[in-house]
């Protein structure tokens, strides 16, 4: 690359394609971001992690606004799962501090491969599971939700679980630098079997709390390079909302297939190169 | 107040918030956008930097000293002030939200937002 404005354009393009594919295939940008500016920009991860976490807040602070007014978001299940993932947060931000960026490229390529696997899974309905839990009760977590034939309530299971899952969550966001948006979906549809687009819409209201917590730490400790971060969140957040607009005129299956096949590679790579102790 | 009533102002409380994180994105996508100008426009065509990590500068780290810093118009200190903006974004909508339940009356989850408040603004302060 000859000079600074070149190296601004093209990370900027490759966010735009990132934040693009992240919020059609609803994995977020972070993850094919990372690799990408790591792997093709020959970025030290540190820098990467930084750039990408300030993106995932813009991102879905930006779309938070717009499912609030939808109606989907429950605001009292993301406060109070919120508190397990920003101390996960906190947590993977200081274990990040300490080891070295060869063991979070190893963490990161394994969390590729499984967002892939889970990404491509055919997702079991949510049945009932057990009866009403007495904590949902207590913190009044239980809602409703807008459908076409009106309002629907429904009831949150297996408090302790989800809020375990969550704070696992938060220690992926703060150790890679991403959102962990799937995991969260996957811990509120799956083990607290709340509706899935209750779950997707929450999941974004908590990504940006949670992002905030480790950014805190990454800004202190010197990871946020603004040089870097700059292209990436003004890239990511283009890809997103044009991703968003897009996203009704496509066939997420399709697309699933190729978000998938792209980061198994990536992820593939990335284990490699820590395996290998090439970071 | 009947239960109609609380879940309107609910709603209220649920818009204004979402309003809160919209105006704060853009502010800080701007400031950024603003700052990736000046900083082209000066350091644009320097050859890249080296990707090796070094750490940023402490000037680039801390709250207060990037505030200051941003008032000389040097293209990489806006942009830091502009990403400190989208970093306190979320952290005022925990702070509002505390002050939403207080006036639900609703002391469990004013525990649970004050814990939350608690942990980002300690990151944030956090050496």
């Amino acid at each position: 690359m000859e000079n600074v404005t070149e190296f601004t354009l093209l990370v900027g393009l490759g966010s735009v394609g990132a934040g693009f594919l992240g919020a059609l295939t609803g994995l977020g940008g972070g993850v094919v971001l990372v690799p990408l500016l790591v792997l093709a920009f020959g970025v030290d991860i540190r820098y990467a992690m930084g750039a990408s976490l300030v993106s995932v807040i813009a991102t879905s602070s930006a779309a938070a606004a717009a499912y609030v007014k939808e109606g989907f978001t429950n605001i009292r299940i993301g406060m109070f799962l919120e508190v397990a993932t920003t101390f996960g947060a906190v947590a993977g931000a200081f274990v990040a501090l300490y080891v070295g960026g060869s063991a979070i490229a190893a963490v990161f390529g394994s969390v590729l491969l499984a967002s892939a696997y889970l990404s491509l899974r055919r997702r079991r309905e949510s049945g009932p599971a057990g009866g009403p839990d007495p904590v949902a009760a207590r913190l009044r977590l239980d809602g409703v939700f807008p459908t076409p034939a009106g309002p629907q309530a429904y009831h949150v299971r297996r408090v302790p679980l989800g809020f375990g899952l969550m704070f696992v969550a938060g220690v992926l966001s703060g150790l890679l630098g991403i959102g962990s948006g799937a995991f969260k979906v996957l811990a509120m549809d799956q083990a607290m079997r709340i509706p899935f687009k209750v779950s997707t819409t929450t999941s974004n209201f908590m990504i940006g709390v949670t992002a905030a917590a480790s950014a805190g730490i990454y800004l202190a400790r010197g990871y946020i390079d603004p040089g870097l971060a700059m292209p990436v969140m003004l890239g990511v957040s283009l890809g997103s909302v044009a991703g968003a607009r897009l996203l009704p005129h496509t066939r997420p299956r399709v697309l699933r297939v190729v978000f998938a096949a792209v980061i198994v590679v990536l992820g593939v790579e990335m284990l490699y190169r820590g395996l290998t102790g090439k970071m | 107040m009947s239960a109609a009533d609380q879940r309107r102002r609910e709603e209220r409380f649920e818009q204004f918030l979402g309003a809160l994180l919209r105006v704060g994105v853009i502010l800080a996508a701007s400031v950024v956008l603003l700052g990736g100008v000046l900083y082209l426009a000066r350091h644009g065509g320097e050859p890249p930097e080296g990707k090796v990590f070094r750490g940023e500068p402490a000037d680039l780290r801390d709250p207060a000293a990037i505030v200051q810093a941003a008032a000389g118009l040097d293209g990489r200190d806006v942009i830091q002030l502009g990403l400190l903006l989208l970093i306190a974004t979320p952290v005022a909508r925990v702070g509002c939200s505390v002050v939403g339940f207080l006036r639900e009356r609703d002391p469990t989850y004013v525990v649970l937002t004050l814990i939350v408040l608690s942990v980002l603004l300690y990151t944030l302060i956090f050496r």
